[in-house]
């Protein structure tokens, strides 16, 4: 049977990008407020739950064609590879700095290597998340 | 600053991580594995060479100093076990190879392996409870995906069992961080040694203490180890192996770290309990490996009696006792692990698990077959096979301490253990062959050179006992002197 | 308040423990779900409930909170997250295979 879900494929539409928006914006408060790499991440994979469940999977791998495995295993090796390069630049092992730039549109921002470790934390969480969701739903 | 100290946990790591997108290309996989094991074995002996000259190692990420950061300590006991794993896990791979099959190659097989791999690693480093925690989880979750891995319905059953139980001790594992962290306001092993003595080990931290004791108790086996046979007999032969050989070990370091640097000041009770529920192991141990004819429970039981045996040392707490608990440890990572891999090539050589099937097998196979023997003799403790200078060690502990009836019984276990095998040897090795010469499976080297290996490793740890003498009697030195291990991490060199 | 979250604590471990105890495979998972909940409140009152500042973040507050009973708790959720997870997958596999999640009805099984 088909349904009808014209409302939540309109609605999602939109709610999509305002979820991906909060969810880096959550990830970039996460540096001195609450937030942070772990709930950024949820939020940005509960974006893409939403699009597998509206859609079918098949749709959004033709649109979204990545490999979530993969894409952890990334986010995995950029959090252990800020620890790592502390150590080539001979500090402690998961040392991190931080500085302030000034750029161009943002003015005076402050960059830390701790962004990288949370961008590392992000990623491996949105690939977790999806790809347990996805091998629960694939075969049903 | 010894950033080399993190390389045994970030090694294997990032190799995994590696790993998952080499995914199609199964040979670089074994290729990049084993260069990767040895990698992170040349760096556990440096390592623990070091430990000899410098004094116990630490590192504090990040630069955050104890008691305020997370740090990594090695001493010459955590060195010596990583060295060891490292070398198990290296030759397990080489089986794997060959056993393992191209579906569980593809399917991520390597890489959890080396997840797990960091897990044991970095639980055998930590210098911190609490990352203890976190070091058990990543080593648990592999363990997980390990045994499910293939998807056959024994192992789902299995595997409910062993994550349920899992997850209810690193639940008691968190209450009693928990309560610790209430009650001395830190997680630092080397603070909370140094607060604990100072507040004096009250009845609360007695408390505390044996609720660590049920924690590590369910995750080594001993006297909680109703879940290990089954889970242990179920995923294929190299994942079985690696567990048996390496899983209750971290749960025997976890419980000697604890009960020598923390809790120890009050034997009576803790450590007459340690004593009490290894001798329960033993007995319970005993009468399983002698009371079932599937080769893969024998061994497994084999696994509960070594617990049994190694915490004997614990309980009687003397250093010749610590010292030989120690030797026994390591020996019993490379038996344990050379015995699942003997039990599983059997297995798949006659596609059977029941001894009663099984017959002359030595006729066919004589190098599997005289492996089998020195196997044996090793566990039971024949000298000069490398079991033999442990019991001796932990006899002698035992005999100062004046625990006659631990001591008993310890060695009443080799004789079971002695049994349940010659009972395997007798009825699957000697008699008359069954396998008629069409139907002779023929044995794959990739199988039988790992276990050469590890056969020649357990007849070079016996005659070479006293290559590693100096390791093993500063390792047993440091645990029986907390203040060493202490000092190294408040004050130690940078 | 200490008291009334301890209390609550025991509440949630309550209820864990009579799922856990119940043979329908899900009840369990739920049941491990709500114990590690549990927990992550007792770690929260062990650290000791009080208003701060952020610690670590400049030097004029009056009081600062305990930062690492909250590291703590984050990542033991992050590892209770992934276990239920992975559960909640062997339990959907489970019953694919096998067609039951009454755990009476799963044990023992021998050599297929």
């Amino acid at each position: 049977m088909k349904i009808n879900d014209v409302i939540l494929r309109t609605v999602t539409k939109i709610v999509v990008f305002i979820i991906l928006t909060f969810g880096v914006e959550l990830f970039l408060a996460g540096h001195h407020n609450p937030g942070g790499g772990f709930i950024g991440g949820l939020v940005l994979s509960s974006a893409f739950v939403l699009l597998y469940l509206v859609h079918d999977i098949e749709t959004v791998q033709k649109g979204i064609p990545w490999d979530y495995k993969k894409i952890a295993a990334l986010g995995v090796f950029l959090a252990v590879g800020t620890g790592v390069g502390s150590v080539l630049f001979g500090a402690e092992f998961l040392t991190q700095t931080a500085s302030h730039f000034d750029l161009p549109v943002f003015g005076s921002t402050e960059l830390s290597t701790i962004l990288l470790f949370e961008a590392g934390v992000a990623l491996t969480v949105v690939g977790v998340v999806v790809t347990i969701i996805l091998s629960i739903s694939e075969d049903v | 600053m010894n950033n080399l100290l993190v390389m045994p946990m970030v090694i294997p790591l990032l190799t995994g991580v590696f790993l998952v997108f080499l995914r199609p290309y199964v040979r670089i996989q074994r290729i990049v594995s084993l260069l990767s094991v040895l990698g992170t074995l040349g760096v556990a002996v440096y390592i623990l060479n070091r430990i000899q000259t410098e004094g116990i190692l630490k590192l504090d990420f990040g630069g955050w100093l104890p008691p305020y950061g997370i740090l990594f300590v090695a001493d010459s006991f955590s060195a010596l076990l990583v060295v060891t794993t490292m070398v198990v896990t290296g030759i397990l791979l080489l089986y794997a190879f060959s056993s393992i099959g191209k579906a569980h190659e593809n399917m991520f097989f390597y890489p959890v392996v080396f997840f797990l791999v960091a897990g044991v690693n970095g639980s055998f480093l930590t210098g911190d409870l609490f990352n203890l925690f976190v070091c058990f989880e990543v080593m648990l979750l592999a363990s997980y995906v390990l045994i499910t891995l293939g998807g056959r319905k024994v192992q789902l059953v299995e595997s409910i069992k062993y994550v349920s139980i899992n997850v209810l001790s690193s639940w008691f594992f968190l209450l009693a961080i928990a309560y610790l962290y209430g009650t001395v306001g830190t997680l630092n092993m080397a603070h909370l040694s140094m607060r604990v003595a100072e507040a004096g080990q009250d009845p609360l931290l007695t408390v505390i203490g044996i609720i660590f004791l049920l924690v590590f108790s369910l995750k080594a086996g001993l006297l909680l180890y109703f879940w290990l046979p089954g889970s242990y007999s179920a995923p294929p032969t190299a994942v079985a192996a690696l567990f048996g050989a390496l899983l209750t070990k971290v749960g025997i370091y976890a419980l000697f770290r604890v009960f020598t640097l923390i809790f120890y000041h009050e034997p009576e009770i803790t450590h007459t309990m340690i004593g009490v529920m290894a001798a329960l192991t033993m007995i319970g141990g005993g009468i399983g490996a002698i009371a079932y004819n599937d080769v893969r429970q024998v061994v497994s039981y084999n696994v509960v009696i070594a617990v049994g045996f190694i915490l004997v040392g614990l309980a009687v707490s003397t250093e010749a006792a610590i010292q030989g608990s120690i030797y026994y440890l390591i020996h019993d990572m490379i038996i344990k692990a050379l015995l699942f891999l003997l039990a599983g090539t059997m297995i798949y050589l006659t596609g059977t698990a029941r001894i009663e099937r099984m017959s002359g097998l030595i006729r066919n196979y004589p190098i599997l077959g005289w492996l089998f023997f020195i196997t044996m003799l090793s566990l039971t403790g024949i000298p000069p096979l490398s079991g033999f200078i442990g019991k001796v060690y932990v006899g002698q502990g035992a005999v100062e301490a004046g625990a006659f009836v631990l001591l008993g019984l310890a060695f009443l276990s080799s004789i079971f253990v002695l049994y349940s095998l010659l009972r395997i040897f007798m009825n699957c090795f000697w008699g008359e062959t069954i396998i008629n010469e069409d139907d002779d499976v023929p044995l794959p080297k990739g199988m039988l050179i790992p276990c050469v290996l590890f056969g020649l490793l357990t007849v070079a740890l016996g005659l070479g006992a006293e290559g590693i003498a100096v390791y093993v009697s500063d390792a047993a030195h440091t645990l029986m002197n907390p203040d060493i291990y202490i000092e190294a991490v408040m004050n130690g060199n940078r | 308040m200490e008291t009334l979250i301890t209390i609550l604590v025991g509440v949630l471990v309550t209820v864990a423990v009579y799922l856990l105890l119940s043979r329908n495979l899900i009840r369990v998972i739920l049941g491990t779900a709500i114990l590690s909940h549990a927990v992550h409140l007792l770690l929260m009152t062990m650290g000791g409930l009080k208003k701060g500042s952020v610690p670590l973040l400049g030097e004029n507050a009056e009081s600062y909170t305990d930062a690492l009973p909250q590291a703590l708790i984050l990542t033991a959720i992050v590892i209770s997250f992934a276990v239920t997870a992975f559960l909640l997958v062997l339990a959907y596999r489970t019953f694919k295979e096998t067609g039951s999640d009454d755990l009476d009805a799963l044990r023992g099984v021998k050599d297929e």
